[in-house]
């Protein structure tokens, strides 16, 4: 601890922070347009231009650290001064068009001029003006409006890992620029809007569409993957206008994927409104006494080892509880939540979750990655693992297809066996996870979707049995989820010992299965089910609701409060942004209305009534602690021989990152990414 | 980036012996650091600019992403990303070459290259743009052709020089009225 003196008020501050770390403990507020807390100092915007005793010049508080007994002044004339000659130069190029200016009433120059500026200017020449760059389908620039802060270069070298953005000539006439404008192939690309402290960046989608002022602010959770990153949905009116991130140091920091980001067009498009029946192979438009009088017709036609329950990606708890309830009622066995085909008989929820905790994968000295392409299944967590990465040189493995991770690692092959030698300690990483003392390993879905999962999943355990996956302060065992619902659905038992998607499917074939009944279900293999009838529970007229006989309209995450289990483990609250299209509903409310219509007596009557039941029957989910070490329960004994695997090549399950679930797939901006996408890769 | 590019490039043999030892000069991670002696090699290989290919071939040998190579290229003026002739004229404007009558070398350099700046002319001899100062004001006004100083000059001498080298018979280098080094105009002491 140091003592020093901010505007002679002393204060006892960590020996490494900066001047203006130090300040903001002492509660002074330090303008800045090129320090950001998450990138490296460039010290190169001089607005943060504080006094120290004893110095001759202002000192640039950023990037200078504390001494013991230093003196700040933050107030003073000469501070004064100094914020309104930086400004003055900052302001001397740049355009006032704030009027037509997308970040107008969000920016931070706008807010420091008037702040801190002298409210006039003195210069009298030639402004400079600067040609757009084109960066792809997300960003929109105006590099007039630039005043090369840089902040955008540095988070696509540190965070992002794509080194594409770069300052191209100089002085005067520098310009930020991507290589040759290409687009900046990133899954995290569109944050630089949000590090933009002016308007030279903006959101392309979002352009001239409203001014922030106008929108109402909801404060919810995203479901495009499964790190359920902290969001805020701005709305207007009905619409969907644009998802920004939130702070969270636990999960997303404060970056989101562009799939986050961007996926809220397809909101607005394809929207399922009415309830919908089939007759004559054609789908009409029906009412809800109406096509729910069929489905519990149907319900009641077929018997219960003839009914199947899917679930989909998007599903918040609450639904999948009464889902898992109606199905128990009636009795059926072929309930299903696992689309992607994952087959392991799990016991506990250690066995499916990512136990380390994405922030604590800065702790890991270790880690091995097992098919699982993080970069695109998980781009938060990717990023998470880039930053331990160049911080602390982590040694990091691969077992998969070799793609680009953003990061250095090992590449072990894409060949399974290579897990068999690592087990015996004949390959060379068996030395490194021998050294470790908190090893990690993340295991990626597609490989717990074949017909030797087993066998796979057998050797995983005896791996992390054998080097030290696991001690008192440390859970390195990680299973990476992709679909937002998923955990939680595995929490509540949406699936049978010994089942799986696949003798679902089979059973369909074989007729044995005649009646679907599937909560937004949209990544099956369709051409597997059409022998059976289909009840699609959804929001978008998608895969699912094409096939689907009978549809009932439901809401998007956007348009309910809901409960999700992210891959962690951790419960967190989704909150209503705005309301369903048309005549649609909220899941639950569906579910519950079916139930009735069975003349099941639940008595739930309310949204909190219902959570109340959820949390008395598996309090457990309510119990998530950050700093909880769960203790992994062993699946399989010891007893699985060391399978010799045949066909052991892995295949990703993402093929297009951009285009993962039905909102996704509904919109025109992800479209627009795939293709940029596409396009470069040729 | 200039529309005109060449196909591929790579060293050829007496590049990779200056590459070789260029990089020498550096630990073996941070080899980046030889980005600039490399430019200035693919430069003088593919006569006297950078295209598209040399400078990604650069950043593939140096290992660095092509942006940061690019950065590296804008922000020095030495490095030329057009085409430029085979005798690349550089003439300084800065004030005391202006003084001393660097716009009479400007006049000579458009009668008898091209009346713009950077255009390739004579089939491919020459090429001439204005820049700022070289460092041989004592000896202003002067100009720079690839690697050579000609300094102390006026209109006709600076013809005589260019004209010297269309009829491929290239006056010495160095000061055109009989200056040692950066002596009096007489070369008092």
């Amino acid at each position: 601890m140091k003592k020093i003196k901010v505007d002679n008020k002393e204060i006892e501050v960590d020996d490494h922070l900066t001047i203006m770390q130090a300040c903001e403990e002492a509660g002074k507020e330090i303008p800045r347009f090129c320090y950001h807390d998450k990138l490296s100092i460039a010290g190169n915007c001089r607005m943060c231009l504080v006094e120290v005793e004893g110095a001759p010049k202002p000192v640039a508080s950023c990037a200078m650290p504390i001494n013991e007994g230093m003196s700040i002044r933050t107030n003073t004339e000469k501070v004064k001064k100094a914020r309104e000659g930086v400004m003055e130069f900052l302001l001397i190029n740049h355009p006032l068009d704030c009027p037509v200016c997308d970040q107008g009433g969000e920016c931070d120059l706008q807010d420091q001029t008037i702040a801190y500026g002298a409210g006039h200017s003195r210069f009298n020449e030639n402004k400079r003006s600067v040609k757009e760059k084109h960066m792809g389908p997300l960003i929109k620039t105006y590099m007039t409006r630039c005043i090369h802060c840089t902040r955008c270069i540095r988070f696509a070298e540190e965070v992002a890992g794509v080194n594409e953005i770069g300052a191209v000539n100089r002085g005067e006439n520098m310009e930020i620029s991507t290589y040759l404008e290409k687009t900046i192939d990133s899954e995290l690309s569109a944050n630089v809007i949000d590090l933009c402290p002016v308007g030279a960046l903006t959101s392309k989608p979002y352009q001239f569409e409203a001014r922030p002022w106008e929108l109402k602010k909801t404060e919810t959770i995203d479901v495009m993957d499964a790190v359920g990153s902290n969001i805020r949905v701005d709305t207007y009116g009905w619409k969907v206008k644009r998802v920004l991130p939130r702070l969270n140091e636990d999960i997303n920091e404060e970056w989101i994927s562009d799939k986050t980001r961007y996926a809220c067009d397809g909101l607005l498009t394809q929207r399922l409104d009415e309830p919908y029946i089939r007759i004559e192979n054609k789908l009409t438009t029906s009412s809800w006494s109406h096509a729910l009088t069929k489905v519990t017709d149907l319900l009641n036609e077929y018997k219960a080892d003839e009914i199947a329950f899917l679930t989909g990606d998007l599903c918040d708890l609450e639904t999948l509880y009464l889902f898992k309830k109606l199905a128990d009622q009636l009795k059926i066995n072929n309930i299903e939540c696992r689309q992607e085909g994952c087959n392991i008989p799990f016991t506990n929820q250690t066995q499916y979750s990512f136990n380390t905790k994405i922030a604590n994968i800065e702790k890991s000295d270790c880690l091995i990655i097992v098919g699982s392409n993080v970069r695109q299944e998980a781009p938060i967590i990717n990023a998470r693992i880039r930053k331990h990465k160049i911080t602390s040189n982590l040694p990091i493995a691969v077992v998969g297809e070799n793609l680009d991770l953003t990061y250095d690692f090992t590449h072990l092959g894409d060949d399974l066996n290579v897990l068999s030698s690592i087990l015996d300690g004949s390959h060379e990483f068996s030395k490194k996870l021998e050294a470790a003392n908190n090893p990690m390993i993340i295991i990626g879905n597609s490989i717990l979707n074949r017909d030797d999962s087993i066998s796979i999943f057998s050797i995983i355990e005896q791996l992390i049995h054998k080097f030290k996956f696991f001690h008192e302060s440390w859970n390195g065992f990680n299973v990476l989820q992709i679909a937002a619902a998923r955990t939680g659905a595995l929490n509540l038992g949406l699936f049978k010992q010994g089942n799986s998607l696949e003798k679902i499917y089979q059973s369909i074939e074989q007729n044995k299965i005649k009646l679907i009944i599937s909560l937004g279900a949209d990544e099956l293999e369709f051409p597997r089910i059409n022998k059976a009838k289909v009840i699609y529970i959804g929001t978008h007229g998608d895969r699912g609701a094409n096939t689907a006989d009978i549809i009932l309209p439901s809401a998007a995450y956007t348009e309910k409060d809901g409960l999700y289990v992210n891959t962690e483990g951790r419960l967190q609250h989704a909150y209503k942004a705005t309301f369903p299209p048309g005549n649609a509903k909220e899941d639950w409310k569906i579910i519950n209305e079916l139930s009735n219509m069975l003349s099941f007596d639940w008595g739930i009557i309310d949204l909190p009534n219902l959570r109340e039941r959820l949390k008395s029957e598996h309090a457990e989910l309510f119990e998530f602690d950050n700093n909880k070490i769960n203790k992994y329960e062993r699946l399989l004994a010891n007893k699985a021989p060391t399978a010799d695997f045949k066909n052991s090549n892995i295949e990703y399950l993402i093929k297009d990152f951009y285009l993962t679930n039905a909102i996704a797939r509904n919109s025109k901006t992800m479209a627009e990414c795939s293709l940029a996408r596409n396009e470069a890769k040729d | 980036m200039s529309s005109i590019q060449n196909d591929n490039f790579s060293f050829d043999e007496k590049s990779q012996g200056l590459a070789k030892i260029a990089l020498a000069k550096y630990p073996n991670d941070r080899k980046q650091s030889a980005v600039m002696p490399f430019l200035d090699i693919a430069q003088r290989q593919n006569g006297g600019w950078l295209s598209q290919p040399s400078i990604e071939y650069v950043a593939e040998q140096l290992e660095m992403p092509f942006i940061k190579v690019w950065e590296v290229v804008t922000f020095y003026t030495m490095y030329n990303t057009k085409p430029v002739g085979k005798n690349f004229v550089q003439v300084c404007t800065t004030t005391p070459c202006w003084l001393r009558g660097s716009e009479n070398i400007v006049k000579a350099c458009k009668e008898i290259i091209s009346e713009n700046q950077c255009d390739v002319a004579h089939n491919n001899l020459f090429s001439w743009m204005e820049v700022e100062c070289l460092g041989a004001c004592v000896n202003a006004p002067m100009i720079q052709i690839n690697d050579d100083f000609y300094e102390d000059l006026d209109y006709e001498s600076t013809k005589n020089i260019l004209q010297s080298l269309i009829d491929n018979k290239p006056l010495k280098i160095g000061s055109q009225i009989g200056r040692l080094g950066s002596r009096g105009a007489n070369n008092a002491q």
